[in-house]
């Protein structure tokens, strides 16, 4: 296949994601003008009287039709306004960009630890029917999606904490003797790796571990299921039995042949357990009390802080989105097939 | 009946789904009856003890009986998911069914709506739904209602445009049946096997969402009982080694989710035996 | 050494043990492959064919077992066989092409890469080379513009291209023996016969033993020496293709016969085989064909099932001989006693089945010469 298609179809998956924004957008914007009640009532205050609440709606525009409070929002959105926080007085973007390296680094660790995990038992189990590892692959599946996640955060935390006292107190990214390391990434992690000090990076580790684990299980088990399934479908396909008969070695039947064809429909999974780790996050946050997006929106609903929560449900769509991307550009890539039927 | 009881003699695990399936309906149905202390009299001198014969599941920090707690939530956490899972399942059928049914726009503005939806992480959009409608139950069922509504539109819509122009359905179309009475007569105890497999499967979760969303401090407010708000009341406990104020209504709530995934697991097995992984 | 054959099924028997029962896929199943003869596997769909040749592959489900006999390559016992071994052997002296081409490629994996993966393996192709080698085994089974071809993907090419690359795969490393799944199943007309010359020619000019399976009887007629007629499970006749076309021996030969269009005769003689072939994991009467059979007697119930060797007639054309029990201790269709000796590996002697081009047959009641008139 020439690079220039190959190229071009990349362009075409980037084009297909704006409807996806634009609706993304949309459904945002409906979200704030549904707010129960007058908004600028809302927004002026106890004391306000009628004339500065009439000024709040002019300032707020909501004395303009609604199409042009769309563009309005748009607009404002464009120029990265998402408001003000009402808890902190400060921009909702400002609040946002502080706290996702922390939302993002518990996320990619714990997918890291899911895929790590999943993937070999998902494989194991569907080379190895009816044995211990594939009862063990269903026991996980099964159970893992009933897990709620705020339950086995809490109860990692009795048993690492209360009970073995392996663990750090579950109170946020770094353990108050420590200083953050200087900020880069946002990811302690790697932030105090570049600094070379590895006593805040165990620290940070160690902080992250437990929710990490936590929101780790929950996505184990969708992986882990479409590993299983998928896998079971390559090693039974025509070209698997034409690579065995050719006397392919069997690592390379199973990795080469087997593997990377049962790869595709995993990694389009990936996508589907974002989504819920997005959503998972913000229990896992709030059981941790890890300083994270998620957090600080739970904090903005409990405080009637709408603007935040908007700017928060938006940002997590939009990353969604971006990720959904990301995927459809990987599977281009991995796939030869992408695009010709289409 | 013959075949189900063949799948059910070949199944143990979905005769388990089934039993606690029936137990959490029981404790749904009668929980309020048989809890032996009112879910909601507190009780000082009793706070924060251990379960015992008195207490099987302990007392909170205000010396309610968790167990009766445990127990009373039971209804409402159920209804909940019912509830939403009912509104999506009654929605998702017709507008799937449609777009299958007529195609052309109807079908492309139907799949751009659900598109919009599915671009959200789902319970993050749950959070917003309720956030901008209201911090009250009905609002939690509507959330839920709406975030699941995808996947039912997605199976109906899909059972619906394959059947659109088989043979029965020429059949009764030549016969001068109305669109709607083919639609209702015909197509739809056709897309009903798979729904259901949907509904089950989807019960649990959104058990898991609506528990989720009052465990961040929305729908149902203290002092109700529910499993969700009950963990997170109790979390404040587990650091000082008070487990079971969470452990109890966590497990039921695992529990109940974990009957609901069984038993979808197992309808589909009875309904498509092919699509077993 | 010559007097070994290529490949030899000796009285095998074969159980997938699924979940609704064990199935007897193969019983008291002998063929043989010579060097440098093409024999045909004829049968209906279901009737043993594949289960043979994956057998003689060693690339056997796991929930199908070898309870009985013995397949071997070149006197190498295949059944029990180490799997390292068996992947030593396989694409390097023995390799099999399969049907619907399209799927028995790897999908995201050009051709040539995949070419590359046997060569690597067994012939000796190493990182630098392996992409002209590849190149040079596609354009040894005719196709064009290899080079650019060895970059496409299976998407990207037809069927009938497709088996010639699952083709050039096969040969690549020049196996001595070749066996064919159903190779044309799902082509057009013209590529089928294009595919077909294309295996036939190869084989004989490299001298390469092939076992061919087929439902179709004008393709095995064309391109083979010696054809073996299953049912069921059974071996039910084999012999060299002229024989065994001109004088069916088995009533299901000759029903596989009458079934088969051909051009001079018309679509109202073609008589359709009656019944469906019986459900291999009930109890089965000795004969597996009994209850479809017209010819079918009270004797037939009778066990053993004799195995019945036409004498043959030196310099005698379109006139055959009497039909007599096969003069072996492995023969008179003895099912499971006594065969220890004459399985001896390498052991050709007089104990043996005789000549395989013999024709011979299973059955009480076959079509006897007198009866053909």
């Amino acid at each position: 296949m020439a690079e220039r298609s190959r190229l071009e179809l990349i362009g075409r998956r980037l084009l297909s994601a704006v409807p996806s924004v634009f609706g993304v957008v949309l459904v945002t914007f409906v979200l704030t003008r549904a707010l129960p009640g007058d908004p600028a009532v809302y927004f002026a205050g106890m004391m306000a009287d009628e004339a500065s609440i009439a000024e709040v709606r002019q300032r707020l525009g909501l004395d303009r039709s609604w199409v042009e409070q769309f563009f309005a929002y748009v607009w404002n959105l464009l120029q990265g306004d998402l408001g003000r926080s009402l808890m902190t007085g400060r921009p909702v973007l400002t609040e946002l960009a502080e706290r996702l390296p922390a939302s993002l680094e518990l996320t990619f660790v714990a997918l890291l630890f899911a895929i790590g995990v999943a993937v070999p038992l998902g494989v194991l189990a569907a080379t190895r029917p009816d044995s211990w590892v594939d009862h063990l692959c269903r026991v996980v599946v099964t159970a893992g999606v009933s897990l709620p996640t705020f339950f086995t955060g809490l109860f990692l935390v009795y048993i690492f904490y209360f009970l073995l006292g392996w663990s750090p107190s579950p109170l946020g990214r770094l353990d108050f003797l420590y200083f953050p390391p200087p900020h880069v990434t946002g990811f302690y992690t790697i932030d105090s790796l570049l600094a070379g000090d590895f006593e805040t990076f165990r620290a940070a580790l160690n902080q992250l571990a437990l929710p990490a684990l936590t929101l780790g299980l929950f996505s184990l088990a969708p992986i882990a299921r479409m590993t299983r399934a998928s896998m079971l479908q390559t090693l039974s396909a025509d070209f698997v039995r034409t690579a065995r008969a050719m006397g392919l070695a069997g690592s390379t039947v199973l990795w080469t042949y087997a593997f990377r064809n049962a790869l595709l429909p995993v990694i389009t999974t990936l996508g589907m357990v974002f989504s819920f780790m997005l959503g998972a996050n913000v229990l896992v946050e709030r059981v941790f009390s890890w300083p994270g997006v998620g957090s600080f929106a739970v904090d903005a609903l409990v405080a009637s802080d709408y603007a935040a929560v908007q700017g928060f449900v938006l940002t997590m769509a939009l990353l969604f989105v971006l990720v959904n991307l990301t995927i459809d550009i990987i599977y281009t890539l991995i796939d030869p097939r992408v695009g010709v039927e289409g | 009946m013959q075949h189900f009881l063949y799948v059910l003699r070949e199944n143990p695990i979905t005769v388990i789904a089934f039993s606690l399936f029936a137990l959490i309906v029981f404790a749904a149905l009668f929980g309020p009856l048989l809890a032996p202390y009112d879910p909601l009299a507190s009780n000082p001198a009793r706070a924060l003890q251990p379960p015992s014969w008195d207490h099987w599941f302990g007392t909170d920090q205000l010396g309610r009986d968790v167990f009766s707690r445990v127990l009373v939530a039971t209804r409402l956490d159920l209804t909940i998911a019912v509830a939403a899972v009912t509104i999506s399942f009654a929605i998702g059928s017709v507008v799937g069914t449609l777009a299958g049914y007529y195609g052309g726009l109807l079908d492309q503005a139907v799949g751009r709506v659900t598109d919009t939806i599915m671009a959200f992480p789902l319970f993050v959009l749950a959070m917003g739904i309720v956030a901008a409608m209201g911090n009250t139950v009905e609002n939690i069922v509507y959330a839920t209602a709406i975030i699941n509504l995808p996947f039912y539109i997605r199976v109906a819509r899909a059972e619906v445009s394959v059947r659109r122009h088989a043979g029965f359905v020429e059949a009764a179309r030549l016969a001068g049946n109305s669109d709607a009475r083919l639609l209702a007569m015909h197509l739809f105890p056709n897309i009903l096997p798979p729904m259901m497999v949907q509904v089950s499967l989807n019960m649990g979760w959104a058990i898991l969402n609506a528990a989720g969303l009052s465990f961040i401090g929305l729908g149902v407010r203290p002092p109700t009982p529910e499993w969700g708000i009950m963990v997170a009341e109790g979390a404040t406990f587990i650091i000082s080694g008070e487990w079971w104020l969470a452990l109890f209504p966590g497990a039921a709530l695992m529990l109940a989710v974990f009957a609901f995934n069984l038993l979808g697991d197992g309808l589909r097995d009875l309904i498509d035996p092919r699509r077993r992984t | 050494m010559s007097n070994v054959p290529l490949l030899e099924v000796d009285d095998v028997s074969i159980e997938f043990r699924t979940r609704s029962g064990v199935v007897k896929a193969l019983e008291d199943v002998s063929f043989t492959v010579a060097k440098g003869e093409i024999v045909g596997l004829v049968g209906e769909s279901g009737s043993g064919k594949s289960v043979s040749a994956y057998a003689a592959m060693g690339i056997l489900d796991a929930a199908g077992v070898v309870t009985k006999g013995r397949i071997a390559y070149q006197g190498m016992a295949i059944n029990g066989a180490k799997e390292r071994d068996l992947q030593a052997l396989r694409g390097r002296e023995m390799s099999m092409i399969f049907q619907s081409p399209r799927t028995a490629l790897n999908p995201i994996r050009t051709v040539g890469r995949q070419i590359g993966d046997v060569l690597r393996r067994h012939g000796g192709a190493t990182r630098q080379n392996w992409r002209e080698r590849a190149i040079a085994a596609l354009a040894q089974v005719r196709i064009p513009d290899p080079a650019r071809r060895a970059e496409a993907y299976p998407f990207e090419l037809s069927g009938g291209m497709c088996q010639r690359i699952c083709i050039a795969m096969a040969l690549a490393c020049e196996p001595k023996l070749l066996i064919a799944d159903e190779p044309t199943t799902g082509l057009d007309v013209t590529t089928q016969a294009a595919i077909m010359d294309l295996i036939a020619n190869l084989c004989r000019a490299r001298g390469m033993g092939a076992l061919l399976i087929t439902h179709d009887l004008h393709l095995a007629a064309e391109s083979c020496d010696r054809i073996v007629v299953m049912h069921a499970g059974h071996v039910v006749e084999t012999g060299p293709v002229q024989a065994l076309f001109a004088r069916p021996l088995h009533p299901y030969t000759a029903s596989l016969l009458a079934a088969t269009p051909s051009p001079d005769r018309s679509l109202d003689d073609i008589g359709a085989i009656p019944g469906n072939l019986p459900d291999l994991r009930a109890p089965l009467p000795p004969c597996r064909y009994r209850t479809r059979c017209q010819r079918a007697l009270e004797v037939c119930d009778r066990e053993p099932l004799p195995a019945l060797v036409e004498g043959k007639k030196e310099g005698t054309q379109g006139a055959f001989g009497p039909l007599h029990p096969q003069p072996t201790a492995n023969a008179a269709g003895q099912l499971r006693s006594g065969d220890g000796s004459a399985v001896a590996p390498g052991g050709t002697g007089g104990q043996n089945p005789p000549h395989p081009n013999h024709h011979t047959v299973r059955c009480w009641n076959p079509l006897r010469t007198e009866e053909a008139a």
